[in-house]
């Protein structure tokens, strides 16, 4: 287990310290998730007020698509200088590269969170801030979920031609369940008499899918990443 | 040192690629302490078969065996003794020489990295550039460091995707005196390459591939 955890944080720790020498990915991701929300802020807010309920929608398209475009870019940075296949024959644990390419993922995204959900409560008046554990429970499930996914298909086409246009074709079907979720407890949340119950059912199902996503990308990226 | 293995043995290997058939009935031994250098024209099946025996791909049909172990049998244990330096180098353009070695020390969870990252910067040449980004490399340079980082964890089992491109003669000198340095440590070298003029006087044993099939077979 201890060589596991390792493996998981020297993994993570080499993509963090490529992206804070790069800022590559969080600039890109980040004027994504903006240009995002700065569109819909446009095409949603009349005279001040937003469209009923467009907020939830909102956030959780900024953050799937700027989501998207943080796993292909992750995995194309292997890809360059075939490091992948250098990581494949060492020792390491195949779910442990896994499991270390998806926190570096994940920490990236959360730093994208971390602008976009102030932004959205900002252009949309919406009040992401009001239940805060509630609001990060369902920030932190519905991200884990749809990288954990992601993760596994980035990796599956890393070696594939038309891998740009394949990530998103395969990953919103099956992430469709993780989004619905996110915008469902979310919207919950923001209703004039948040309705809690509610959001806690969301979560929950939220965390069942992140369970049954991670169990099955760890099981199946030995596998898949063997030929 | 946990698994070890002294010879590397290739028995009827078939690969193939939807129709295309990559290697047909390969038989294979290569032995510690020696060299063995694959020749063969582009898509002959030589990095094909690098692959398998680097445990990259598995064989369409056939056995590859390490000692008494095989792919499935020594696992982790297996991949930690084998080094592969292929045509992309392998390594990250974003950090530095000592990132690099020091990120693949860590991979292999050895002991006194700082020593041996030190040791294989100096026999690279670039001890006075170990803290430069690789993107700033020439080709050499990363040739070279891409060599130390195949061989930090001293493998027992070295394959080599034609170390030989794009070294001018010096360097090309360097790595025969470092491939020859592997084989006296007692390493099973495996090299491909165009460059018959490269391995002359180095090689333990020549093997030709011909459309995937062995051509020809002598020992040096």
């Amino acid at each position: 287990m201890r060589a596991f955890v390792h493996a998981v944080w020297v993994v993570t720790r080499k993509d963090l310290l490529i992206e804070t020498r790069t800022r590559e990915i969080l600039f890109t991701t980040m004027f994504f998730a903006l240009a995002c929300v700065m569109v819909f802020a446009f095409g949603f807010v009349k005279e001040g007020r937003p469209v009923q309920d467009a907020a939830a929608g909102i956030l959780w398209i900024a953050i799937a698509f700027s989501g998207t475009l943080a796993l292909g870019r992750a995995f194309e940075r292997e890809r360059q200088g075939e490091t992948l296949r250098a990581l494949l024959i060492s020792p390491i644990d195949r779910p442990a590269l896994y499991m270390g390419k998806l926190l570096g993922i994940l920490i990236l995204l959360a730093a994208v969170e971390l602008l976009v959900v102030p932004l959205v409560a900002l252009m949309f008046q919406a009040a992401l801030f009001d239940h805060p554990l509630l609001m990060l429970g369902l920030l932190v499930a519905g991200t884990v979920g749809f990288a954990a996914v992601g993760t596994l298909f980035a990796a599956m086409l890393v070696r594939s031609r038309s891998r740009d246009v394949m990530l998103p074709v395969l990953l919103y079907p099956i992430t469709v369940p993780v989004i619905i979720a996110g915008v469902r407890g979310t919207a919950a949340l923001l209703q004039p008499e948040a309705d809690e119950p509610m959001a806690r059912a969301w979560l929950a199902m939220l965390i069942f899918f992140d369970v049954v996503f991670v169990t099955l990308a760890l099981w199946t990226f030995e596998p898949v990443m063997t030929e | 040192m946990g698994l070890d293995f002294t010879a590397l043995r290739l028995v009827d290997v078939t690969r193939t690629f939807g129709r295309r058939r990559a290697l047909h009935r390969v038989s294979l031994t290569a032995s510690a302490g020696t060299i063995t250098a694959l020749l063969g024209h582009n898509g002959a099946g030589k990095s094909t078969l690098l692959s398998i025996a680097a445990t990259l791909l598995r064989p369409t049909s056939g056995r590859v065996e390490y000692g008494d172990y095989d792919s499935v049998t020594g696992g982790a244990a297996l991949r930690a003794r084998i080094g592969l330096l292929g045509h992309d180098l392998y390594l990250y353009a974003e950090l530095t020489a000592a990132e690099n070695l020091r990120f693949f020390a860590k991979v292999y969870s050895l002991d006194g990295i700082e020593r041996r990252v030190d040791a294989a910067l100096e026999r690279a040449g670039l001890t006075d550039r170990r803290d430069d980004i690789v993107a700033g490399f020439s080709r050499g340079m990363r040739q070279r460091l891409a060599l130390e980082r195949s061989l930090i964890h001293e493998p027992r089992l070295l394959l080599l995707d034609e170390p030989f491109t794009g070294l001018d003669e010096a360097a090309r000198e360097a790595l025969r005196e470092r491939l020859r340095a592997a084989r006296e440590a007692g390493a099973i070298v495996v090299l491909t390459t165009h460059d018959t003029a490269a391995i002359e006087r180095l090689t333990d044993m020549t093997v030709s591939l011909v459309d995937g099939r062995l051509a020809v077979g002598r020992a040096a």
